[in-house]
């Protein structure tokens, strides 16, 4: 239970930041993939952020961004982080699930 | 486990399982004429298979072993209960084709426990992979068991009972944003394999993903399988048989009958009454009678399939 407050608390903190939407900061982020959705799907970060991403569906997903990124097969509670270290728009999907799409832009 | 082939133990069991309502697929395909007709799941279709000629073969999908969540609990359970329910047939079938998601995360213990399970009914299984059956890290498993003699990602055709089988692989290569794909060298070899046909050939095509669009908003179609249903349109009788969304489906265009089939593992809800295309909760007693045989479209001495959306629900 502590991690799932942690966790939440960590949403609440990433999503907070996020509200004014141009005021990226380089924090690490989350992305949980909850019913076959990324959220958040689109955001925007520094260089130098981790983004983590974390499945919680019950039915295992992937994180690729062609020439990218690629997670191993995510199953229920798997993590999978990146630490962009390059500006540029990074569209991601699920090699799975190819309708489940997902974008970070990193300034 | 162990034991419950002996003695006393195996008879209760047995008996528990007569008792209980038939999980999974088990949808018994019959030829007569050179027209495949759906006899509907095992159980009911037990009495017309007796008195129908001709050759039958069955469909087993979404087995998902390894699969363990409340959706279900014990996916292995329910596919030993379906290949129980399989043995107990009193006119064996012909063979069984597989349409994928044999395991639930390819990994070797899973497939290990499908094929100790689906071996027991001691009748040849033709597979074609479902995208949890490519999960492993060298992606090599399923390759190694089931992708002897194929092409490609694991495409093959062969001939039963004067019948044209096609298994086509269209989990690989997804492209972002779209839905399965078949891919242009899978699709050149069809359109190959096809040339020289006779018309009058019947056709089954069989593929994990849909290969008509069911609901494209959760994936529920295959880019290009308009490509391959174009390949056979010629054809006098086409049957497509698929998995993949865990609930029957069909319709028939013209020559073609599409049919998908309930899953062995857990049901799925029915297209947009969910957030997500994700395994399906419902109370205890009620997975079995979701995936089993009260569910299902049961047309008896049709020489085809009625033109019939299956309801999602009843």
């Amino acid at each position: 239970m502590k991690t799932l407050n942690r966790r939440d608390f960590g949403v609440a903190v990433a999503a907070a930041i996020l509200l004014p939407a141009t005021a990226a900061r380089a924090d690490d982020m989350e992305v949980h993939i909850d019913n076959f959705v990324f959220q958040p799907a689109e955001f925007t970060v520094k260089v130098g952020t981790t983004v983590t991403w974390t499945n919680r569906d019950d039915i295992p997903h992937t994180v690729v961004s062609a020439g990218k990124f690629r997670s191993k097969t995510l199953d229920t509670d798997d993590k999978f982080s990146f630490t962009f270290t390059n500006a540029g728009d990074y569209k991601y999907f699920c090699s799975l699930h190819p309708h489940m799409t997902g974008m970070i832009k990193v300034e | 486990m162990s034991g419950h082939d002996h003695g006393e133990d195996g008879v209760s069991r047995r008996k528990v399982l007569e008792c209980m309502t038939w999980a999974g697929t088990g949808m018994l395909w019959t030829i007569t004429g050179g027209v495949p007709r759906s006899l509907g799941i095992i159980d009911s279709a037990q009495a017309a298979t007796a008195a129908a000629p001709g050759m039958t073969f069955l469909q087993i999908s979404d087995s998902h072993v390894g699969f363990d969540k409340p959706a279900n609990p014990n996916a292995l359970g329910t596919l030993e209960e379906a290949v129980a329910k399989i043995n107990a047939m009193p006119t064996k079938p012909s063979f069984m084709i597989h349409t994928g998601d044999i395991t639930h995360l390819s990994k070797a213990a899973e497939f290990d426990n499908a094929e100790r399970i689906i071996s027991q009914s001691k009748l040849d299984v033709h597979y074609v992979p479902g995208e949890h059956d490519f999960l492993d890290e060298d992606v090599k498993f399923y390759r190694e068991r089931y992708g002897r003699g194929t092409k490609g990602a694991g495409w093959y055709s062969f001939d039963a009972g004067g019948v044209h089988f096609i298994g086509l692989v269209n989990v690989v290569d997804l492209k972002a944003g779209g839905l399965g794909n078949l891919g242009a060298e899978q699709l050149a070899w069809l359109e190959d394999d096809l040339r020289g046909k006779s018309k009058s050939t019947p056709i089954v095509l069989f593929a994990h993903i849909p290969l008509w669009t069911v609901y494209p908003e959760w994936g529920w179609g295959t880019e290009d399988g308009g490509r391959a249903l174009e390949y056979v349109k010629g054809f006098g009788s086409v049957t497509v048989l698929n998995g993949h969304i865990h609930q029957v489906m069909q319709k028939v265009e013209g020559n073609v009958t599409f049919h998908t089939a309930r899953s062995t593992a857990f049901p799925q809800p029915a297209p947009g009454t969910a957030p997500s295309p994700g395994p399906m909760k419902v109370e205890d007693a009620r997975l079995r009678a979701m995936l089993g045989v009260a569910s299902v479209n049961f047309k008896q001495n049709e020489q085809r399939l009625a033109i019939i959306d299956t309801p999602l629900q009843r």
